[in-house]
């Protein structure tokens, strides 16, 4: 049965149309979403002729006040009888817009309900009691909203009447809401003190309100503006699938940005293949000309034979998505299961999928709590930003470049477990294969630490070749060996002789050393060793890459002697090469040595003995908790 | 997408277009009205159900909305329907109807598998009489289903018809025994579908979901899509849905063609399925039945 009191009709026969806007209403229970949507459809002059005065007149008789939710109570019952109504898709019209009214219900169970709604409006209305004030909900939805992309999110601040329209009561409330979405980069539309009950700010500005001077919530809705598509963004077709029916091969697919036109120049992502779209195909009448625009489905053909799949993006090729297999996201968790780090996933961004784990788990929060305590795991109906690498590549942007490819959901088991906006794409990062099942230890920690008086770590000595790095290294190693320890010298030039012998001194090759050395001494610290890592790594963002993977046990030591000096020592004879130019991508004569800002330690070994300077990485060891100081030690194991 | 008959001239073939750095930023493709949304949107679900399951077809009740849903499905695949039509036939149907049939199964190249009922004693007593002989059809929906093994069932319901399928999801898992679980339904969002039934469930696929009757009948108008002209009044009735003989009726009517139904449309307060008996003999018949896997 259809909802349409006032027909709503966007397609009439005539071909004239009006604005369709479909909208939410959210907020917490019981701040009056119901009462809002009765006095909504009255005072847009919705409701069937003299429906009104019948309920007025059955309140009377039954001696109950007249509320404004038994309207839809009673369109419900009717609805349930076959009469009249669906209330999950109430229609009505403002001067302007035609509204859809989409129904997301406020009770916390029902959150993937709210989302599945909320997910298809162009906007929004809050609903806050003036009594209550923000609460948990309130702020959950506020979240989601956020999180969901609707940009368009009306305040509304109900039950006035009980706080006698009191505009400092008003201020209050909007503040700490606008402060909240704000945070979240949503600017409220409109905020409005509204007495649904008695009509005030819904339809009129009525005295009682008198100090308010912005729109009431009728007007606010229309001004809404229906979601239009993005085509003024770079090109994003992602294909759906590949048909071959006869002898064209049509590659199918939705525009979700942009435009495209047969002899356009493309490029296939993540493969980075190049074609030129030959037609674009359609049904019954083909080929079209003209161009496509976004939020059409549309087939086209290449002018030359690719391997292309379903999940591959088409761009335009000078404004290509990036392909990753390392993102970071935004996301809201709907499972039962909390999210945690080393949690194996499906993840589906548009018609792509790809599996993926979880890397990192960052701030972790309820959405509704006031409080953001952070969490380790992401848990139901709460939120939280997540470091995902990906077993297969895919191209993607930041929802902030584009909000339709920038997003992904997250399925588990089959079913959709979750999903967010993709924050940023880290292009350079390699993914963790997601197939290992990491064996345990048979040891535990604090039997290595109880043998070794110290916990494991990764001690990293960056700086200019020939500044002193492994001399330093070979001496901290014979010391932490002489009191019992068990460190182990990791050196860049060694481990280039076998395991990195594969790699180069280019950018991508330097990084992806780092990433081994990293790697290498992350797993030997979580074991109880102290890996000690000489290598220059001149890169800040490699060696804060290795910071990433090695975590609390990374201890990062500058041995910052003078370039002069260096170049003097030169005991391998590459300074000289370099000057001579027999010697390419050599670290030293250029500026491409990035110094760190926060290291835990700085050394000069121009200034000092190598003994005074191995006293002085003991203590930061012992300072920063590798090393046991030996009267606590004592007292931990009586 | 819409086609505007000005845009595919004979010219279409030889047209030769600048490469994308030469078009101007300001060019833009023309703007796409409410059917063209509805119809993208409806062709993107056939694609997604197309790539993501196995085995479906597409459940053809010979309705106004099930030859809107054929009509789309060819949009998607290039004049095919590249699955099975489904009938599923209570046998009771209107002598229109079953040639409409024959006829379009024909001329569509359908791969039309009929599939009969079971006898009404072989359904659940408790039901009301209408309810009864509706639930026929469900019982041989899950006959053809286990005939057949489909992963997955297309079929033509829309949010505003009725007040329990404006719950639904457009991707809709059902239970190993063909039911469906209102309270449980996964979250679905951004186009994104839960496409992976367990192992000998199904799903209901529900590509016109997000359309009304309004608009059904505008795209058939612009589309020329057949109908059953039992649609339209004679004698002062005409029928707004379609069913079983028995148990459909008539409304009172003087639409004779399509403009004057979207007319009438705009000042109706009947709802569509008032001459349908089933939905009306209790308050949970219909939910009763959509529980136990009716459409």
């Amino acid at each position: 049965m259809n909802m349409i009191v006032t027909p709503a009709s966007p397609a009439t026969p005539n071909g004239t149309t009006r604005p369709q806007v479909r909208i939410v209403i959210v907020g917490h229970v019981d701040h009056g979403k119901s009462t809002l949507v009765g006095r909504l459809l009255h005072e847009t002059g919705s409701l069937p002729d003299g429906k009104l005065e019948m309920l007025k007149a059955v309140s009377a008789r039954r001696g109950m006040p007249f509320e404004w939710s038994f309207l839809l109570d009673a369109l419900q019952t009717e609805r349930d009888q076959g009469i009249t109504i669906d209330t999950t898709q109430i229609r009505f019209r403002t001067n302007s817009r035609d509204i859809v009214l989409i129904d997301a219900p406020g009770h916390a169970e029902f959150l993937r309900n709210m989302i599945t709604g909320a997910s298809q409006a162009d906007g929004a209305v809050l609903i806050i009691d003036a009594l209550e004030g923000v609460r948990d909900q309130t702020r959950r939805h506020g979240y989601l909203l956020h999180l969901l992309g609707v940009k368009q999110v009306a305040i509304v601040v109900n039950k006035m009447d009980r706080v006698d329209f009191s505009a400092e009561r008003f201020k209050e409330i909007s503040d700490e809401i606008s402060a909240h979405l704000n945070g979240l980069g949503v600017k409220p539309t409109a905020v409005i003190p509204i007495s649904a009950r008695d009509g005030d700010g819904v339809a009129d500005r009525t005295d009682r309100i008198g100090w308010y001077k912005g729109p009431t919530v009728v007007e606010a809705l229309d001004a809404l503006e229906p979601a239009r598509p993005l085509e003024a963004l770079a090109l994003r077709l992602p294909v759906q699938a590949i048909y071959k029916f006869d002898d064209r091969r049509i590659v199918a697919g939705r525009i979700e940005s942009g435009s495209l036109i047969a002899g356009d120049e493309i490029v296939i992502m993540p493969a980075g293949k190049i074609a030129k779209i030959k037609t674009v195909e359609s049904w019954p009448v083909t080929p079209v000309a003209g161009r496509q625009g976004a939020g059409r489905s549309v087939c086209i053909t290449l002018d030359r034979e690719l391997f292309i799949e379903r999940g591959d993006i088409i761009a335009h090729v000078s404004a290509a998505p990036r392909e990753t297999r390392r993102l970071r996201a935004r996301i809201f968790w709907l499972h039962d299961k909390p999210l945690a780090k080393g949690d194996q996933l499906l993840v589906r961004s548009g018609p792509k999928e790809s599996r993926a784990t979880v890397v990192e788990i960052e701030k972790a929060v309820d959405p509704g709590e006031l409080s953001s305590v952070e969490n380790k795991a992401i848990g139901r109906n709460h939120v939280g930003e997540i470091d995902i690498s990906l077993s297969n590549p895919i191209a993607t942007d930041p929802y902030t470049e584009n909000p339709r490819t920038g997003r992904l959901v997250i399925e588990v088991s089959g079913r959709i477990a979750g999903g967010g906006l993709v924050l940023s794409v880290d292009a350079g990062q390699r993914a963790v294969p997601v197939d290992i099942v990491p064996v345990e230890s048979a040891l535990r920690p604090d039997e290595r630490s109880a043998r070794y008086q110290h916990n494991g770590a990764v001690v990293w000595l960056t700086g200019l070749p020939a500044s002193g790095k492994s001399t330093l290294a070979k001496a901290l190693e014979r010391r932490l060996f002489s009191n019992g320890g068990s460190p182990i010298l990791l050196d860049g030039d060694t481990l280039r002789a076998g395991l990195n012998s594969d790699l180069g001194f280019s950018a991508a090759d330097r990084s992806e050393n780092i990433r081994r050395l990293a790697e290498v001494a992350t797993h030997l610290a979580r074991n109880g060793h102290i890996a000690i890592v000489a290598a220059v790594s001149p890169a800040r963002e490699d060696r804060a890459a290795a910071r990433r993977i090695a975590d609390t046990a990374f201890r990062e030591i500058h041995v910052a002697t003078p370039a002069e000096v260096c170049e003097d020592r030169d005991p391998k004879g590459h300074y000289k090469k370099a000057r001579a130019g027999a010697l390419a991508s050599f670290t030293g004569i250029g500026n491409d040595y990035e110094p760190p800002q926060a290291a835990e330690l700085v050394i000069d070994t121009s200034t000092r003995t190598v003994a005074d300077a191995v006293d002085a990485i003991e203590q930061m060891l012992k300072a920063t908790g590798v090393l046991f100081d030996e009267v606590v030690d004592l007292a931990a194991n009586i | 997408m819409h086609l505007l008959r000005s845009d595919s001239g004979a010219d279409g073939l030889g047209f030769t277009a600048p490469v994308s750095e030469q078009i101007p930023v300001a060019q833009t493709a023309p703007s796409m009205d409410h059917l063209d949304q509805l119809e993208a949107q409806s062709i993107y679900i056939f694609r997604e159900a197309f790539a993501r399951l196995k085995k479906i077809a597409l459940l053809w009740s010979l309705g106004k909305d099930s030859n809107v849903m054929i009509w789309l499905a060819r949009k998607a695949f290039f004049g095919r329907v590249p699955f099975p039509a489904l009938h599923v036939d209570t046998g009771k149907k209107f002598p229109e109807m079953y040639r409409f049939r024959d006829h379009y199964g024909k001329e569509w190249e359908l791969d039309l598998r009929v599939e009969p009922c079971p006898p009404i004693d072989a359904v659940d007593p408790t039901l009301p009489p209408a309810a009864r002989s509706a639930a026929r059809k469900t019982e041989g929906l899950k006959m053809a289903l286990a005939k057949y093994g489909f992963d997955g069932l297309i079929a033509g319901i829309r949010r505003d018809e009725e007040a329990t399928r404006a719950k639904e999801r457009v991707f809709s898992p059902r239970g190993l025994e063909g039911n469906w679980d209102v309270r449980d339904q996964p979250p679905e969002f951004w186009d994104h579908f839960n496409a992976s039934p367990p192992q000998g469930a199904h799903l209901r696929i529900h590509p016109i979901l997000h359309w009304t009757e309004a608009d059904i009948w505008a795209y058939t108008k612009r589309e020329n899509i057949p109908i059953i002209p039992l649609y339209l009044a004679k004698d002062g009735k005409r029928y707004r849905s379609l069913g079983d003989q028995d148990i459909t009726n008539p409304v009172a009517s003087t639409a004779s063609n399509i403009d004057e139904i979207l007319i009438e449309l705009e000042q109706t307060k009947v709802p569509e399925r008032a001459g349908r008996a089933l939905d009306h003999e209790t308050e949970d018949a219909f939910e009763r039945l959509r529980v136990a896997g009716y459409l």
